[in-house]
């Protein structure tokens, strides 16, 4: 591991989750830094989103730590990630369909008093400002219109309004493009290039390791729930050799020589 | 949400009508219902327009009618949260029985209102635990509590009832179902309905401008969004059980002080027409959305059916038909107003 404690962001330490007899995560030991693009790697049934949903608070670890900057944090669940800075934007958008885009934008987190009373104003006009710079300029839709009547690549600039507004600190990016068009996916890594400039950290996983050796500073391969490799992108001289290492590592369970 | 129509024409007409066709289009399943009420009574009048128009009719509606509203309004929380209470009936039952015996016995009936909310609150938190965290179906297992907590009143008290004539014109009682607001004559609008009114504003408050509300309805729309999102999904819907105790707990308290008799069958015939006006009102089955205006207006179409047939001439033996037809036309209305979307 070359991440060092106190120069992370979140660093999970020998983390395991097992379903039934399942080792979904089997002790891995992972962290970010600030402003890195990391790439998270792995066939399909690796660990990629147990690992992810583990970062998000999702599913609470079986065992190992979880350091936000530097301190542990006990009882890790969704709302302490999202209060430690740290966004996902999930493969199934995590979105509430028949709710406005507004609630959708500030789902678990609303503009609210002390009384629980939401800032209706003020959350609609965080959201009409947010599609705004997303570039939402359709006038069939607005922040009250039902997240239903979006198409697929609307849907994820909902919920990547959503990282943006919380100025999440570390944005982890599940499966970003699935789905979407040509110019939706072209859109979402211009999204990831000035997340990167404000100096903010990302998690991408990606199905394209072309699309992977474009945007990621960093590569961890995930096999069958273990770090089976971590390498900076300076040290890889093109995506065919990634691509090797992850044949290798599918053939025997290790990469050869990394 | 108006048609399907597409291009340039359908993007004008929402710029220039928007504020008020967003109002619509926010609000179109609680006007249905509130449509189907006024052509309702309109249609009651027309049949017999000496009765529909004199107040004491309404009055006479308005007597019993706050019971169902007090329960409505939390139930339509309920089934946002993609939930279901059918044990209210008998909560409302036990809760009442509590405020009973502690004014019977000469408590003050503060204290046995606050005894009823807490019982009724406790009973919904033992609903929620039985759906959320033992993992039950909310339809059977609130069903068997139905059964289970009128059958636990059956063997507390073997079949007597609870008179407390002594609360008649203390404060309270007065406070509580007395006519404050008079319309004609001596009458007025029971103070009930102001109470069940001012609920049912407490209630649209929480539901649409509360982080709970918000919460109940993207916890219905899709749990697992909600879970990542770092809502308490567990925890939200426990909240919905307790919300529907706290609502029979209430309807118990003002059904006896309204009769002044507490019975072994207090909220037994409540099941069906509250449940009735939940879906009139034009909440759907499938959760995440619902209205609790329009349920409060659901429970007044199913209150005023009875009244409108009689007074339309027909016999008693008419009124589960026009029940069946009114309440079936009134969701083919709501049915207009589009299915899941998804």
């Amino acid at each position: 591991m070359k991440t060092k404690h106190g120069d992370t962001i979140i660093e999970l330490r020998n983390v395991t989750k097992s379903f039934g007899n399942v080792k979904a995560v089997d002790g891995i030991s992972f962290g970010v830094r600030p402003g890195e693009v990391v790439g998270l790697i792995g066939d399909n049934g690796a660990g990629k989103s147990t690992l992810i949903k583990i970062l998000s608070g999702v599913h609470p670890p079986d065992s190992g730590q979880i350091i936000v900057r530097g301190r542990e944090v006990r009882n890790w669940n969704a709302a302490k990630s999202r209060d430690a800075g740290i966004e996902t934007v999930y493969q199934d958008r995590a979105l509430a369909p028949q709710q406005t885009i507004t609630r959708n934008i500030f789902m678990g987190r609303e503009i609210k008093d002390r009384f629980g009373i939401i800032k209706v104003k003020q959350q609609y006009e965080a959201a009409n400002r947010l599609m705004r710079e997303i570039g939402f300029t359709s006038k069939v839709f607005d922040p009250d219109s039902p997240v239903a009547t979006l198409s697929g690549g609307e849907r994820q600039g909902v919920a990547i309004a959503r990282a943006l507004y919380f100025d999440a600190d570390l944005i982890v990016l599940d499966e970003p493009t699935t789905a979407l068009s040509l110019l939706e996916t072209a859109k979402v890594f211009g999204f990831i290039e000035n997340v990167r400039a404000r100096g903010r950290s990302i998690i991408f996983i990606g199905h394209n390791i072309y699309h992977d050796f474009d945007v990621a500073d960093r590569f961890v391969v995930l096999d069958r729930g273990k770090v089976v490799m971590t390498e900076d992108k300076s040290a890889i001289a093109a995506p065919e050799v990634l691509i090797k290492h992850m044949q290798e590592i599918a053939e025997l369970g290790h990469a050869a020589d990394a | 949400m108006f048609g399907s129509g597409t291009g340039g024409g359908q993007q004008i007409a929402r710029e220039d009508a928007s504020g008020l066709v967003k109002w619509l289009r926010n609000n179109r399943r609680a006007l249905t219902s509130t449509l189907f009420l006024i052509v309702m009574l309109i249609g009651f009048t027309m049949a017999n327009t000496d009765v529909f128009t004199q107040f004491k009719t309404y009055r006479s509606v308005m007597i019993a009618l706050p019971v169902s509203i007090f329960l409505v309004v939390p139930l339509v929380f309920v089934v946002t949260a993609g939930e279901i209470d059918l044990s209210f009936p008998s909560v409302v039952g036990l809760a009442s029985y509590a405020f009973v015996s502690i004014v019977d016995q000469g408590g003050d009936p503060l204290i046995g209102i606050a005894a009823a909310l807490v019982v009724g609150a406790a009973l919904g938190f033992v609903n929620g635990i039985l759906v959320v965290r033992i993992g039950l179906s909310a339809l059977v297992a609130t069903l068997g509590m139905n059964f289970f907590l009128r059958g636990f009143i059956n063997i507390l008290v073997e079949g007597f009832s609870i008179a407390i004539p002594e609360v008649r014109g203390s404060l309270i009682h007065t406070l509580m179902t007395d006519d404050t607001i008079i319309i004609a004559g001596n009458q007025g609008i029971p103070n009930q309905m102001l109470w069940a009114l001012a609920f049912t504003a407490l209630g649209v408050f929480l539901y649409n401008r509360h982080s709970f509300g918000v919460r109940v309805h993207c916890v219905g729309d899709n749990p697992e969004s909600a879970a990542e999102m770092g809502i308490d999904v567990d925890r939200t819907r426990i909240l919905v059980f307790v919300f529907t105790g706290i609502g029979a707990a209430l309807a118990g308290v003002f059904s006896v002080m309204i009769n002044f008799v507490w019975w072994p069958t207090t909220g037994d015939g409540l099941l069906l027409p509250v449940l009735a006006g939940l879906f009139v009102g034009g909440t759907p089955t499938w959760g995440g959305i619902g209205t609790v205006f329009g349920g409060m207006i659901g429970t007044s179409i199913v209150a005023f059916i009875e009244t409108g047939v009689i007074a339309a001439g027909l016999t008693g033996f008419f009124t589960q038909f026009f029940y069946g037809l009114i309440i079936i036309l009134s969701l083919i209305f709501q049915r207009f107003n589009g299915g899941r979307v998804r």
